[in-house]
């Protein structure tokens, strides 16, 4: 069934921009040149940051983190090892991918480590910076409470990737 | 400004703690490795990215993004009331929130600071420009490319198996998000 949802929606999407007499592989051809500049947008950051990632891991600073965390996460069935994209996640969007990655590549796309450190990435967002850039141009100053919830909605993704994950692939 | 503290700071707190576990070797070979890795992970990562953009591209082409915000329109009646009056700002947040649905970040903020502007009054945040805000830091995504396209770069047969727990996740953190804000709305002064 999921097998086929990708194609499908690949295939509906082009096929409803042609029944609407759209020129639907010209918006496809420009939507993957946006596509190509915001990869080569990221990429100087995705060096620098694995790099620092790449050094927390090797020093074992990441190590001593994730154990200082482990109480809390443990309590509620966060995995330990996501400590430090949990403490990213909100500050830098590039960041967060990087030390994603990195949670991937150690333990795995397919283990519970590297799923739940996927759907994290996949169900939040920066927060910090679009709580900056949305106040920033509206021109607010005082914030009230939406830096309070917007940190409970990251912490209800966080500790629910941990559960549907475990919930969808038995792990 | 941020990020040179952070970067900084990674650098520091790693030598200290490979001087404490005599790590000196590996934490020399892991700045190069890391470096390596970001080419990597960007290089793969580009072909999932291109197809999803495009794709995303396409949708908002074929009206996907109208026919999403009929179906929204009753659910943002309740959540800003003043939708109910205001046609314009009824078109702009559903039109950011349907362009985040798709994975278009960049077509979602211009719409959601537009929207933004016509709900403020004053200096303060009132209660629906802070709904606006937490409904956007919780993200709400069908197609979560850019993660799908970081596990695929790295072997992953099924990139996509992860959509119905990030679909459950991005559900609750946005519901319980919006519902935190409600309430804190009734108690926090203005």
């Amino acid at each position: 069934m999921t097998d086929y949802l990708v194609p499908v929606i690949l295939f509906v999407s082009m096929a409803l921009a042609l029944g609407k007499k759209e020129n639907a592989y010209d918006h496809m051809l420009s939507g993957a040149a946006e596509g190509l500049r915001l990869t080569v947008s990221i990429l100087p950051a995705l060096i620098l940051l694995l790099c620092a990632v790449h050094m927390l891991q090797a020093s074992g600073a990441a190590e001593v983190v994730s154990t200082l965390l482990s109480p809390v996460f443990a309590f509620f069935g966060i995995p330990p090892e996501t400590a430090l994209l949990v403490l990213v996640r909100p500050l830098s969007g590039s960041a967060a991918l990087a030390v994603g990655a990195d949670l991937m590549a150690r333990y795995g796309v397919d283990s519970a480590v590297g799923r739940t450190a996927a759907v994290m990435l996949g169900s939040t967002e920066t927060t910090f910076y679009t709580i900056s850039v949305y106040f920033g141009a509206a021109g607010i100053r005082k914030t009230r409470y939406t830096i309070p919830a917007a940190l409970f909605a990251d912490f209800i993704g966080f500790f629910m990737a941990s559960w549907t994950v475990r919930w969808f692939f038995h792990t | 400004m941020v990020m040179s503290w952070i970067w900084t700071g990674i650098a520091g707190i790693s030598i200290l703690c490979a001087i404490f576990n005599g790590s000196g070797g590996t934490l020399a070979a892991s700045v190069v490795q890391g470096a390596q890795a970001g080419v990597t992970l960007a290089i793969s990562m580009a072909g999932s990215i291109c197809l999803w953009s495009g794709a995303a591209a396409v949708m908002e082409a074929a009206g996907i993004t109208g026919m999403l915000s009929g179906l929204l329109r009753p659910l943002l009646h309740r959540v800003f009331p003043s939708t109910v009056k205001d046609t314009v700002l009824s078109q702009k947040l559903s039109a950011n929130i349907c362009a985040n649905f798709l994975g278009l970040g960049n077509a979602a903020t211009p719409m959601g600071i537009q929207a933004a502007k016509r709900l403020k009054r004053g200096d303060s945040a009132t209660n629906e420009l802070c709904r606006l805000i937490v409904l956007n830091t919780a993200s709400i995504q069908l197609i979560p490319a850019n993660v799908a396209a970081v596990r695929a770069a790295l072997g992953c047969q099924i990139p996509f198996d992860i959509l119905p727990a990030v679909w459950v996740t991005s559900f609750f953190s946005a519901g319980l998000g919006v519902a935190a804000a409600w309430l804190l709305g009734k108690v926090w002064k203005k």
